[in-house]
């Protein structure tokens, strides 16, 4: 084995995560297709703070940080799904582009 | 982390993520999600981060997720191929997305990052012991800010999603609102 697995190598998996979360809330007209995009992009961002928890000084701060993270995506998913069922009671869809009563 | 389970993880992974990005019916999108967050549950065993790996699979791919398939069935969601933005804006979207990939990767490419693979990590990395001496010291205010963010969020969900008691609004025609 010339190459073990470094840091770099999580963190590539980490922005590659990140960069299909971004392209996929982007495209997406399902707003839960957006909600799970954000998803991927949060998930990103915690095996980064995972990887750098070990790698760096080997202090746990990045796991504590990541175990924020969880938390704060159960907190965003259950509102955000909560947002979704609203506005599918008052618009009858879910596509993101339908939603305009705020545009000028 | 040897690269022989490596490499097939990694590529599981990004395979699982492109199955959320690509996939046009909802039910196959958010388990393609829950086979992702499962994989990376394996890395953070790997990377001897044990309380968060459980955490990932419990509250992530059990609790939250379960959540995402309870309102899409609820939605009675069907395969949509129109579940896209317009492909000027979709060929933008995939521009600034791989823009971003680019420009990350070379700095990634360029750093050198600190720390070998073989530091030798203190006693008890990564369990709950650990965690919880540093989150209930140095995160304290943190910890408790959290707990009133999740009741906030418990609150309003059961309040946005409260049924209106007027039953005439459920049917009148709501899309004509726009006007």
């Amino acid at each position: 084995m010339e190459s073990a697995i470094g840091l770099n190598h999580f963190l590539a998996v980490g922005l590659i995560l990140f960069c299909l979360g971004l392209f996929c809330v982007l495209t997406r007209r399902n707003a839960i297709g957006v909600l799970m995009g954000v998803e991927l992009i949060l998930n990103g961002a915690n095996v980064n703070y995972v990887a750098f928890s070990k790698y760096s000084a080997a202090a746990v701060d990045g796991q504590v940080f990541s175990v924020f993270v969880i938390m704060l995506a159960a907190a965003e998913a259950a509102i955000g799904l909560a947002l979704v069922l609203a506005i599918y009671r008052s618009f009858r869809a879910i596509d993101v582009s339908v939603m305009r009563t705020l545009r000028g | 982390m040897s690269p022989y389970l490596f490499y097939p993880l990694a590529c599981l992974t990004i395979a699982g993520a492109l199955g959320v990005v690509l996939n046009n019916n909802p039910v196959r999108s958010a388990l393609s999600l829950v086979a992702t967050l499962f994989l990376l549950a394996v890395y953070y065993i790997a990377l001897q981060a044990h309380l968060v790996a459980a955490l990932q699979i419990i509250v992530y791919a059990g609790a939250v997720m379960v959540l995402f398939l309870f309102v899409i069935t609820l939605l009675n969601l069907s395969p949509d191929p129109a579940d896209r933005t317009s492909p000027l804006f979709g060929a933008a979207a995939l521009g600034s997305a791989l823009l971003l990939a680019v420009v990350l990767g070379r700095a990634l490419w360029a750093t050198t990052l600190p720390g070998a693979a073989n530091t030798p990590l203190p006693e008890g990395f990564g369990t709950t012991v650990v965690l919880a001496r540093q989150l209930f010291s140095e995160y304290l205010v943190a910890f408790e800010l959290t707990s009133i963010l999740l009741l906030v969020a418990v609150v309003g969900a059961v309040v946005l999603a409260k049924r209106d008691p007027s039953p005439a609004d459920m049917d009148a025609p709501a899309p004509g609102r726009e006007a």
